[in-house]
């Protein structure tokens, strides 16, 4: 016991006395430490964004997109298919059960005006119970209204982005006059800002009009009733894989899809695009953290090969000590600890750099960077087990000396 | 926890008749150099009777160095057989030789073998790192054996700043501060001046004086003078086995 205090003593003399020779020997375990846990952060840093991201959409999300068609074996892509219609949407609202609601899309690419300034933005046109399904309330103003759908009136709400680009920043745009492909409309509301979708999509550069009104006076008439993406928000998300099943169902037998024939729709969840997304960013993690794990290796090959040469360099030393009673175990455990010392305390040093070079990283790029406490455990652990694994050789080796050529050696 | 420290280990001498220190009977050692088989002991026989201060002298290749060294317990014999304190060492493992020669022996070489950079203090306290005397009487003892050579206050100097015969008196108390059953040395004064190798021997003498059992290597006819019992080793064997004085010290 007191043997293990004097070893560890003994290993830390051993390297202060040569500071140079025992920093240089760590710098390969610092450098890969440091890289495991910067790469790490970042890995995580962008996970937990992308997580953030796809719960901003809402995790119990369920959408549904026109599907396929097949051409002469040749298949379309999706949207291709027959389209999903107004009277889809209302069928799924009336009879599925457990649904929070119901919502729908068209959209299409215009240019808007206010006074002198110009943008081209996306208009959708959009159901009153859109800013509920979506969880995105406005932040001045009103939404759309069911009588201002019924009635098809010229009303538009803004994403933050747009009212920025036509009004300028922070100013109320509620009350003015918009003019959409010459249309005029006026704001009822701004919405509050939603930030990027997972995909970097600005959600806040958008202007919400009245479905109804977007088919007769923006988007054209020429596909009336259809609509591009059905959206349900589930009560709970539990209810995903019953809701799932549900829209099927109902779905095949509107479209009239007889059995063993493929669906013409998609059905796409939140939770799925998350474990998507999630399964991208793990990827990336362990890729990175595979490069940084090289690096760690070859801080192990280093401390090893500096061992290699002291335990030479201490032939003597180690005859000495067996002379006077030191067993084949007090040696290799010398060595052994050397070789720890090494690794841990690089090991440390790396943490501390690693953790550093993350902070720098999210303040000049902006990336977020989350530093993961299983990171900085796992990696110790990891730095020191390169101490024990590549130690144990030249430990080893100093251990098996015979003492009478230890102690003729010069 | 009350710090009293447990009755320490010593291997005594067997309370039988024979007050053998060292008992070797047909002691062979073989290496193989190559396909050629050094013989470099050829049988030896030696008994060694605690408290004898005991000179081994010879030519170079004669054995004397592998002699010491199986004495010594840093190599095991070929053949016959080694008897430390009544007790056979011919056959130990090397983790049994590490032990004996922590508990028994003390060793003194004609370069000192200090370790470089460290003080010494912690030189002499170096056997007891791997003995079972409790850590907090190590300090103490070591501080002793140093006072008992002649270096009080010098405990934290290095070898470096000591002269050659310092340094020497450094190894001596490392062989001592264990009070070890027996001093092996190797040519103790072959580094040291004439002036100083007197002073080394007198040390020496002084240790033997208080019961310590000496065998000491040499090829210094005077060095070789100072013992009481001198062996003579030629191809492996001793040829000569001359009493040059009265043994002195008597068994303590």
């Amino acid at each position: 016991m007191k043997l293990w205090l004097v070893t560890i003593r003994l290993a830390l003399r051993s390297l202060r006395r040569n500071p140079l020779r025992s920093g240089l020997t760590s710098l390969g375990v610092i450098v890969g430490v440091g890289a495991v846990i910067s790469m790490v952060s970042l890995g995580q840093g962008a996970r937990a964004a992308l997580q953030e991201q796809i719960a901003s959409v809402g995790t119990n999300m369920v959408m549904i997109f026109p599907g396929t068609t097949t051409t002469g074996g040749a298949r379309a892509g999706w949207g291709s298919g027959k389209r999903l219609t107004v009277g889809d949407a209302r069928a799924i609202e009336r009879q599925i059960e457990g649904l929070h609601g119901v919502s729908y899309h068209r959209r299409d690419v215009a240019q808007v005006q206010a006074g002198g300034a110009n943008w081209t933005t996306t208009i959708w046109g959009v159901p009153p119970g859109y800013s509920r399904v979506r969880e995105w309330p406005v932040a001045a103003g009103e939404f759309i209204s069911q009588t201002q759908n019924d009635t098809a009136a010229k009303v538009a709400v803004l994403g933050t982005s747009v009212a920025a680009q036509l009004f300028g920043e922070g100013v109320d745009p509620v009350g003015a006059t918009i003019r959409i492909k010459d249309v005029p409309f006026q704001v009822i509301g701004l919405l509050t800002s939603k930030g990027q979708s997972a995909y970097g999509q600005d959600q806040d550069d958008a202007v919400f009009i009245p479905f109804t009104t977007a088919e007769r006076k923006v988007l054209g008439t020429q596909n009336l009733g259809t609509v591009d993406m059905i959206q349900v928000s589930m009560a709970s998300q539990n209810d995903e894989p019953w809701v799932v099943e549900q829209l099927t169902d109902l779905l095949r037998q509107r479209r009239r899809i007889q059995p063993g024939q493929d669906d013409d729709f998609g059905i796409r969840t939140m939770s799925e695009m998350a474990e998507t997304a999630d399964t991208m960013a793990r990827v990336m993690s362990n890729l990175l953290l595979a490069i940084a794990s090289i690096s760690l290796l070859v801080g192990g090959i280093g401390i090893m090969n500096i061992l290699l040469v002291s335990v030479t360099e201490r032939t003597r030393e180690i005859g000495i000590r067996m002379a006077v009673g030191a067993k084949a175990r007090h040696i290799l455990a010398q060595f052994l600890c050397e070789a720890v010392t090494l690794s841990a305390a690089g090991g440390i040093a790396g943490i501390a750099i690693g953790i550093g070079v993350s902070h720098v990283i999210s303040r000049v790029s902006g990336w977020p960077t989350l530093v993961s406490p299983l990171a900085v455990v796992g990696s110790f652990l990891f730095s020191a087990a390169v101490g024990v694994f590549f130690g144990f050789y030249p430990a080893r080796k100093a251990s098996r000396l015979n003492p009478i050529a230890a102690l003729r050696h010069d | 926890m009350v710090d009293v420290p447990p009755p320490r280990r010593r291997i005594e001498p067997p309370a039988t008749v024979s007050t053998a220190v060292i008992l070797t009977r047909g002691l062979t050692r073989t290496y193989q150099a190559g396909d050629v088989a050094v013989h470099a002991l050829r049988g030896v026989d030696l008994r060694i009777e605690a408290g004898e201060y005991v000179a081994v002298m010879g030519p170079s290749g004669c054995g004397k160095s592998t002699l010491m060294n199986t004495l010594g317990c840093l190599d095991s014999p070929t053949g016959g057989v080694y008897e430390l304190l009544g007790r056979d060492v011919s056959r130990l493992t090397p983790d049994e030789l590490a032990t004996v020669r922590n508990r028994t022996l003390g060793f003194v070489f004609q370069d000192f073998n200090l370790l470089p950079r460290t003080s010494a203090i912690e030189n002499v306290e170096l056997p007891l790192l791997y003995s079972s005397v409790p850590p907090a009487e190590q300090r103490p003892r070591a501080r002793a054996a140093l006072a008992r050579v002649g270096l009080a206050g010098r405990e934290a100097s290095t070898p470096t700043q000591l002269s050659g015969g310092q340094q020497q008196r450094v190894a001596i108390a490392r062989a001592l501060v264990t009070e070890p059953a027996l001093l092996l040395a190797d040519e103790p004064t072959g580094n040291l001046d004439s002036q100083t190798s007197i002073e080394i021997l007198a040390l020496l003498r002084e240790q033997h004086a208080r019961g310590l059992t000496i065998v000491m290597v040499t090829h210094d006819d005077e060095v070789g003078a100072q013992a009481e019992r001198l062996l003579l080793m030629r191809d492996g064997t001793v040829v000569e086995d001359r009493r040059q004085r009265p043994r002195s010290g008597a068994p303590a």
